[in-house]
């Protein structure tokens, strides 16, 4: 780390912190001596979190334990990070749920849960602190999509839909916010290991969530394009999964 | 745990292992990777507590900026705690360290029938020892406290110096015992008779960095932050074809690697990394020996038999079968920190075979005929095909184990040696 670097962000907020990717991202800017905010719901997987990232070398750890897809907690947890960590200068968005596919089609209770939790609570949380930054005029929000969300699939529509859409929703956003000089990154991982996927085949192949991290830790410290694929080939892979024609796309099966 | 079948698991970690001691075919593992945490440290004496999914290169990552490096590493960072305790670990240090299990000074051991043991040097002593080199048999180690030792940087103060003969190897290895902490040769296992191969040895570096070491954090010193950043460097992407590997290709590697360092003999400055580690700047390098894979084939020979190993060198050479990386180390005196340890004293030699079949594995058992006449023992956690008769020759005490092992564990390498269901 440079000491240009370092510096530009030092206080991080992290929505959804216990999530697999944010725990090593966590990591990552523990060792750089970083400030966290965490929240997640566990309260003691939090309390377990804070002092492995204290042993790590964050300079300060605050958590808070709240359920971010329940928009009503969404106040209480805003002012909780004015007030705790009032210099915040970036906020990190890493939670999600991926239901099986299968479920969402037979249960719509099931099906409006995860465009709740992956989309509607998400706007909802980013709305809040995009205010904040932009009236303060710095810094960074970044939020968790995924590849899934560039184009609808047989098998897994649902998650995707509500990740493309969270996506459009950072678009925006971040054109509201380039005005006053706030960074809005979108990160689209590839799938990668961690408890979210398990159940799925192959998770043995999927990304290890540490180069994951790195590359997402990587955006966050210095000028960085404004929509992050990690691992990086997902940028060439999804170029090519857009371009085939829907004609074609919808006999695929994956 | 308690749902499962008496012998159906193994804890598992980052699989490192070279044979089937990782594994348990047609069972279950337990994977370990992300029980990582680390629960305390403590700054005045170096003592930390983590879980044993915590891997040596986590612990560097986190710790060498602070002046801590592991007590004892082997030579890969991609090992866990809890693998490295149970396999009982070696170093270059053996000399003067031991072994990784001589500086645990406590582990929570996960039990199928009794929950959480604590075991240190007081209570359930007799677990922790078994425990250590207990091939991960004894239970799954929730955390334990490792004791990490100062350095003053990540510079190491390396030498490297070519030997012709056995001799020579052992009078320099007892030379340089007292003087460096970190001592290893390297073989070129096509030379037969003329033995050849390249002595390292070397020291963390003090003087070359006391001006920066007290702010590391900020770092002026490009060159410098550049050891602390770990390098991840390249990955080798898929298995090379067969026909890439053979005694032609393998004599060219070792009397090119001999020549390069034979050149470039004396002392130098180097980072840590290079110096402990120089296979993990290639991922998957084991992919270098294509499809079929590779053999490792450790063992250690008491000293006053040491015309064994030129025994087994001279096996080899006859052969055609060598190895790209020959390695011969002197172990110290420190008895045993476990009760299955492989770290014994006399001289410890590893190699790595190509695969090819029965003929590999017939020159393995004639190179365990001269291990077991020499009373020397092979190391579990590289092997895939030892006997066991060879096992216990190895392990004489290995019955008085079995009393230690949970119920719901077992691995393949187990039920092999033991001949056990």
């Amino acid at each position: 780390m440079t000491t240009a670097q370092a510096t530009t962000m030092r206080r991080i907020v992290i929505l959804g912190a216990t999530s697999g990717i944010a725990l090593e991202v966590e990591r990552q800017l523990a060792r750089e001596g970083c400030e966290l905010l965490l929240v997640a719901r566990s309260p003691q997987r939090l309390g377990e979190l804070q002092a492995d990232l204290v042993v790590r070398g964050a300079r300060q750890v605050f958590i808070y334990a709240a359920d971010l897809a329940s928009v009503q907690q969404h106040s209480t947890i805003f002012d909780f990070a004015r007030r705790t960590l009032p210099g915040f200068d970036t906020v990190l968005l890493a939670y999600g749920s991926m239901h099986d596919q299968k479920d969402s089609e037979t249960s719509v209770a099931i099906l409006l849960e995860e465009l709740q939790v992956n989309f509607v609570s998400a706007t909802a949380i980013l709305t809040l602190f995009a205010a904040e930054l932009e009236r303060r005029r710095t810094g960074c929000l970044a939020a968790i999509t995924s590849v899934a969300g560039d184009r609808g699939r047989r098998s897994n529509y649902v998650y995707g839909s509500a990740k493309g859409a969270l996506s459009i929703f950072l678009q925006g956003l971040r054109s509201r916010l380039h005005p006053a000089g706030v960074r809005v990154i979108t990160i689209k991982p590839g799938p990668v290991q961690t408890s979210m996927t398990d159940h799925l085949p192959n998770a043995g192949r999927f990304a290890d969530p540490e180069q994951v991290a790195r590359d997402i830790v990587g955006a966050l410290g210095r000028r960085s394009p404004d929509v992050l694929y990690t691992p990086k080939i997902w940028r060439y892979v999804m170029a090519g999964v857009r371009q085939i024609p829907e004609a074609l796309f919808k006999r695929l099966s994956f | 745990m308690k749902r499962a079948v008496p012998g159906s698991l193994l804890p598992y970690g980052l699989g490192r292992s070279y044979g089937d001691s990782c594994l348990n075919a047609g069972r279950e593992l337990i994977d370990c990777r992300r029980l990582n945490r680390m629960l305390g440290f403590d700054e005045s004496t170096g003592m930390l507590r983590c879980e044993s999914g915590v891997s040596i290169s986590d612990v560097l990552d986190v710790f060498l900026l602070k002046g801590w490096f592991p007590p004892v590493t082997p030579g890969t960072r991609f090992v866990t705690v809890g693998g490295a305790i149970a396999n009982d670990v070696h170093g270059k240090n053996h000399h003067c360290a031991g072994s990784f299990g001589a500086h645990v000074r406590q582990i929570a051991l996960h039990r199928s029938n009794d929950g959480l043991v604590i075991c240190n040097s007081e209570i359930n002593s007799d677990m922790l020892h078994a425990t250590i080199g207990g091939l991960g048999l004894t239970g799954v180690i929730a955390w334990a406290d490792i004791q990490l030792k100062r350095v003053e940087g990540p510079w190491i103060d390396a030498e490297s110096i070519p030997f012709h003969s056995l001799t020579s190897f052992l009078d320099l290895s007892r030379e340089s015992n007292d003087r460096f902490e970190y001592t290893v040769a390297w073989l070129d296992c096509f030379a037969g008779k003329n033995l050849r191969g390249i002595f390292f040895r070397g020291n963390h570096a003090a003087g070359h960095n006391a001006d920066t070491s007290a702010d590391y954090g900020h770092d002026h010193r490009p060159e410098h932050s550049e050891v602390f950043r770990r390098r991840h460097g390249v990955t080798l992407p898929f298995a090379l074809p067969a026909w890439m590997l053979n005694r032609y290709s393998e004599k060219v590697f070792n009397a090119a690697y001999y020549r390069v360092h034979a050149a470039r003999k004396g002392t130098a400055v180097v980072a840590y990394d290079s110096f402990f580690y120089p296979l993990d700047s290639i991922r998957q390098w084991n992919l270098l020996y294509g499809r079929r894979g590779f053999l490792q084939y450790q063992c250690v020979i008491p000293e006053t038999n040491h015309e064994a190993i030129e025994e087994l060198l001279d096996r080899i050479g006859r052969s055609g079968m060598g190895s790209f990386l020959g390695v011969l180390k002197q172990f110290g005196s420190a008895p045993p920190a476990g009760l299955l340890s492989f770290p014994r004293p006399g001289l410890t030699l590893a190699l790595d075979f190509a695969m090819r079949g029965e003929p590999t594995l017939k020159l393995m058992r004639s190179l365990d005929a001269v291990v077991q006449q020499a009373g020397g023992a092979l190391y579990p956690a590289k092997d895939a095909r030892m006997s066991p008769a060879m096992f216990e020759a190895s392990f004489p005490r290995w019955r008085g184990f079995v009393a230690y092992i949970d119920p719901k564990i077992s691995s393949s390498f187990w039920r092999r040696v033991t001949a056990a269901g």
